[in-house]
């Protein structure tokens, strides 16, 4: 028998994809090959560079697109809806709900992300480069993208709880520009003589997630190898990040009285 | 002794309200009630008496701001509850994008069935709620009633012991209420407890062995349909016709309303066998007295303009 999580997940698994969410695929796949046309009659010797840096970047646009967008919804919709009424009543408790809601829409970006890596492989394997043992980076990228989305879900989630989809999608996507630049905005902050505002960067700086860590497409670009350690810290890091915003998403959600 | 199948106690609920959510507004008020193990039990009130509220606290969507309630002895914060209770939201509304076998199915899920006994529940259930044909629409096609069928197969697809049911009746054309009302009874045969709030009177009266009725929040009286009417001042209605030539009594006359060649004439209970001494004297054939009982509308009805009065007078004084 499946756990409880596991069939809230696999429906909101079903729902993205009767919403036809991974339409999105045939958009990249369209994009890909047309990049791999264009770039095999432009470039010399640099394919590889463009459709790796292309492909990448767009895995992750699309996927932090999917991930806000859905995830700011995930609660909302079903509170709306009034869908979460009749489901409730079964015995189900409120984290054994949200934590399937978030499996749901994990499940749906790492089967989008895997297609689209697939894709990304069609489009080098187009322009006639054989793979390499360096190209294994290309999946350890495509692997820390979906742990940058798995954060961004969980955050949209935690938002989806008690906040209308525009201003989850705000929040989130502030949280996630914040997270880009972390590094930048604590070294701003350093730089100043101004005590105050160094501590407020200080505090950005561990209380958003640091995304800066996990962008790797550069280095796989150029074919370079990626630290063990980096994977290990990376995938840690998103887990203790996730299991807390999860953690706080359900203490909230708990006591929110459904309208 | 058992446990009641439902006991609230003292339940209350207060929404924040106005712009800065700093008032509050009561929804529910101190509500107590008990009922029993197979009982069927209406609650009545019209739109915004605190039905749905009392409902939810029930199920555990919105906490009370005071007082507590159990179901079979379990308290309503437990999980462990909802094994043995089925719940019909009002308007029910689904995940539109699955038929409806697969809804069922899902909720199916929940529980522990096996594979082949969710399947064959799922059937069951389906031609239960006479949806066995349209088990693979997607829901996004099914009309207001066939959502309210899918919504009861739901609540009532693992065998819970007591069905909660938020105007189950609503947006159902006749043959669909009969067959409710046949789902109902046939809950009741099984030994099972089915409370279900309307505003539709005729089917409480004709389904509930008791009936609670609420307005503005406050319980107005509990007791059987027949009980709950009884309380009030009873009339009697007497069917006559006047003898030719002969002159009626001027009380009567007054009170009279002709149909055709008959009369009828409504008095007080008190009043009936004098004014039947006042007929026969006048040579007026008595054709029928009936006891004229307040039918639940009139009664419900009466409540609910009490309680405006009140309410108007409060904010009058509060001037």
């Amino acid at each position: 028998m499946s756990s409880i999580p596991e069939v809230v997940a696999i429906n909101t698994f079903r729902e993205a994809v009767r919403d036809r969410v991974l339409y999105n695929l045939v958009f990249f796949a369209l994009m890909m090959i047309g990049a791999a046309i264009l770039v095999g009659q432009i470039s010399i010797g640099i394919e590889r560079l463009v459709i790796i840096n292309l492909g990448l970047s767009a895995i992750s646009i699309f996927g932090l697109l999917m991930a806000v967008f859905i995830g700011v919804g995930l609660v909302y919709k079903e509170i709306e809806k009034r869908t979460l009424y009749s489901l409730l009543a079964k015995p189900i408790r409120r984290w054994q709900f949200l934590t399937g809601k978030y499996a749901g829409l994990l499940l749906t970006l790492t089967v989008n992300t895997a297609l689209m890596t697939l894709g990304l492989g069609a489009a080098l394997f187009y322009v006639g480069r054989p793979l390499i043992r360096a190209d294994a980076s290309i999946l350890v990228a495509a692997y820390f993208i979906l742990l940058e989305l798995a954060l961004v879900t969980a955050i949209a989630l935690f938002f989806s709880c008690f906040s209308s989809p525009m201003l989850s999608a705000l929040f989130t996507l502030g949280i996630y520009i914040t997270g880009v630049f972390a590094q930048d905005i604590r070294a701003f902050g350093d730089l100043t003589h101004n005590g105050p505002l160094r501590a407020t960067t200080r505090i950005l700086y561990y209380l958003v997630p640091n995304f800066h860590n996990f962008n790797v497409i550069a280095l796989a670009a150029h074919g370079e190898a990626i630290a063990l350690s980096l994977v290990l810290q990376n995938t840690l890091y998103a887990l203790l990040y996730v299991a807390l915003v999860l953690i706080a998403s359900s203490a909230v959600f708990s006591r929110r009285n459904l309208k | 002794m058992n446990a009641p199948a439902i006991e609230i106690l003292g339940l209350t609920k207060d929404y924040p309200a106005g712009f800065w959510r700093k008032r509050m507004r009561r929804s529910l008020d101190h509500l107590t009630l008990r009922v029993e193990e197979g009982e069927v039990f209406g609650f009545l009130g019209p739109n915004g008496a605190g039905k749905t509220t009392t409902l939810k606290l029930l199920m555990g969507l919105i906490f009370p701001t005071e007082g507590t309630a159990q179901i079979r002895g379990m308290s309503i914060d437990d999980a462990g509850m909802h094994r043995e209770i089925g719940y019909l939201p009002e308007q029910p509304y689904f995940y539109d994008y699955l038929t409806a076998r697969e809804l069922l199915d899902y909720y199916a899920r929940f529980f522990d069935y096996s594979a082949v006994e969710r399947r064959e529940r799922v059937e069951r259930f389906l031609g239960m709620v006479g949806l066995a044909t349209a088990g693979d629409v997607q829901l996004r096609k099914f009309s207001k009633g066939m959502l309210q069928r899918a919504g009861i197969a739901q609540a009532i697809l693992h065998d819970p012991q007591v069905i909660f049911l938020d105007e189950p009746m609503s947006g159902l054309d006749p043959v669909g209420r009969r067959e409710v009302r046949d789902i109902i009874l046939d809950l009741k045969q099984k030994g099972r407890t089915v409370f279900f709030s309307t505003h539709i009177l005729p089917d409480a009266e004709m389904l509930c062995d008791r009936v609670a009725v609420l307005v503005g929040g406050k319980l107005q009286g509990v007791g059987a349909p027949g009980e709950i009417v009884s309380v009030e001042v009873q009339s009697m209605e007497i069917l006559f016709e006047g003898r030719v030539g002969r002159v009626l009594p001027a009380n009567v006359a007054a009170r009279a309303t002709q149909l055709g060649a008959r009369y009828r004439v409504e008095v007080p209970e008190a009043e009936l066998y004098a004014t039947l001494e006042q007929l026969r004297g006048c040579d007026a054939r008595i054709l029928s007295v009936t006891p004229l009982r307040p039918t639940l509308e009139e009664y419900f009805l009466r409540l609910v303009g009490r309680e405006q009065a009140q309410s108007h007078a409060v904010e009058v004084a509060a001037r």
